[in-house]
């Protein structure tokens, strides 16, 4: 397995509403962070969960995005991050979006 | 619905509760017993089953009953509707041992697990 | 009878009731009764013997959050324990002689400028080997929902008020990984040896509720 997003990547995750068991919360998709860690290849959560091998392996990220990207009215610091792990098939390169 | 309702993250609720019973409480033995079950059949000794299947057959316990059952009872609810799934325990003899179980408590069974009457049939 | 547990005494509400009542003077659950016969039939198929049930709940009693106060106890007095704790837990654990199991667990460090919070939004993911089973407002719908939306003022609920040139840094455990919080050292603790430091840091501080309890 090669991570296709290296640390300092800006990735988007994907605005995908899949019906089944995912790991990626609806409050992240559709928006844009930083890869701050590649934590290693994981088994697939999304097959694991009906009986599946989880193979192949995908790379799992963790993503540091500003909260107040994340939430219109956010009243909390401009300082403030909300760091989450998200699996790659979850995630686009961003890097041509500006911020 | 493109938000599933186990998917909470940002929604509007009540307060926290920091201080409350459940802060220091410990767990009933029952609800213990539901983690050491779920921890054996899922070891890498057995690999009956995942924590990603526990976590998707609570999920698919539906809204309403998902709010409605404590946490260990969400586990245990999951943990035997897989272990159904995967033949390692048949409906038939779960639903007499359970009764057995029930008989053999020194004070009963709690009455609203009783089938209903009056409801539709289908 | 040296404990008269027969519930005959009139209910005066000036003293609560303890929170492990007997739990046989309670009727069944469904859900209890299908613990009960789900463990019995898993025993009987030969899936998982009584001893194996029994050692599995001697050791879900054994975790406690004395383990990972022990290891913020370390990291507070020795530096070079806390790098090797912030890459990798499990391996620092054992340094200790801790079991901290086989799921991956990542430190996150608070400093001056940064405090750290963990919320699991999905389910109630909680770095249980090294601090025990999850307190029920851990796993409650208000912290799992609120706590990424508003963490300030979920800290604010737990009496942490954090300044606004302070980042709050919120982790969602939403994959394989489990969180947990080394705080920062209390000032005034200075004299204090590991042990008595270890007495500082509670469950709530490693989950990033709270701060480390102060000194004296």
């Amino acid at each position: 397995m090669s991570a296709r997003f290296a640390v300092g990547a800006r990735v988007s995750v994907r605005a995908a509403f899949p019906p089944g068991h995912v790991r990626t919360p609806f409050f992240i998709r559709g928006k844009t962070g930083v890869v701050t860690a590649i934590l290693g290849p994981y088994h697939n959560p999304e097959e694991l969960a009906y009986g599946r091998s989880g193979e192949p392996a995908l790379p799992l990220y963790r993503v540091s995005f500003h909260t107040a990207d994340l939430w219109r009215d956010y009243d909390g610091s401009t300082k403030d991050s909300t760091v989450v792990d998200v699996y790659e098939n979850w995630l686009d390169d961003a890097s041509g979006e500006k911020n | 619905m493109l938000r599933r309702h186990h998917d909470m993250g940002g929604l509007e609720a009540g307060p926290v509760d920091p201080f409350g019973p459940g802060a220091e409480h410990d767990y009933a033995p029952w609800e213990k017993k539901v983690d050491a079950i779920l921890r054996l059949v899922s070891d890498q000794k057995r690999r009956i089953m995942t924590v990603d299947e526990l976590r998707r057959g609570i999920e698919e316990l539906g809204p309403g009953v998902y709010d409605e059952l404590s946490y260990y009872e969400r586990w245990i609810a999951s943990v035997t509707n897989n272990l159904i799934e995967k033949g390692v325990i048949d409906i038939d003899e779960l639903g007499r041992r359970m009764a057995a179980v029930t008989e053999a408590w020194p004070a009963g069974g709690v009455t609203e697990a009783e089938p209903k009457t009056g409801g539709e049939s289908t | 009878m040296a404990e008269d547990h027969t519930h005959d005494h009139p209910h005066d509400h000036k003293h609560p009731h303890p929170f492990q009542p007997d739990l046989e003077d309670k009727p069944l659950t469904h859900y209890q009764a299908m613990t009960e016969a789900v463990g019995e039939l898993l025993i009987e198929k030969g899936v998982i013997t009584g001893d194996e049930l029994r050692a599995m709940l001697e050791l879900i009693d054994s975790k406690s959050p004395a383990a990972g106060a022990q290891m913020v106890a370390r990291a507070w007095v020795d530096p070079a324990f806390k790098e090797r704790m912030l890459d990798d837990v499990l391996a620092a654990a054992e340094e200790l002689g801790i079991d901290a199991g086989g799921i991956p667990i990542r430190a996150v460090e608070n400093t001056p400028g940064v405090h750290n919070v963990i919320v699991c939004t999905l389910c109630s993911c909680y770095p249980r080997q090294l601090i025990g089973l999850p307190p029920d407002w851990y796993k409650a719908r208000s912290y799992r929902s609120r706590t990424v939306r508003e963490p300030r003022k979920v800290l604010a609920e737990f009496g942490t008020v954090i300044p606004e040139d302070v980042e709050v840094r919120v982790h969602d455990s939403t994959a394989d990984l489990r969180y947990m919080v080394i705080p920062e050292r209390p000032a005034g603790s200075e004299d204090l040896d590991e042990a008595a430091l270890a007495g500082l840091v509670t469950r709530d501080c490693m989950i990033g509720v709270t701060l480390a309890k102060a000194a004296g």
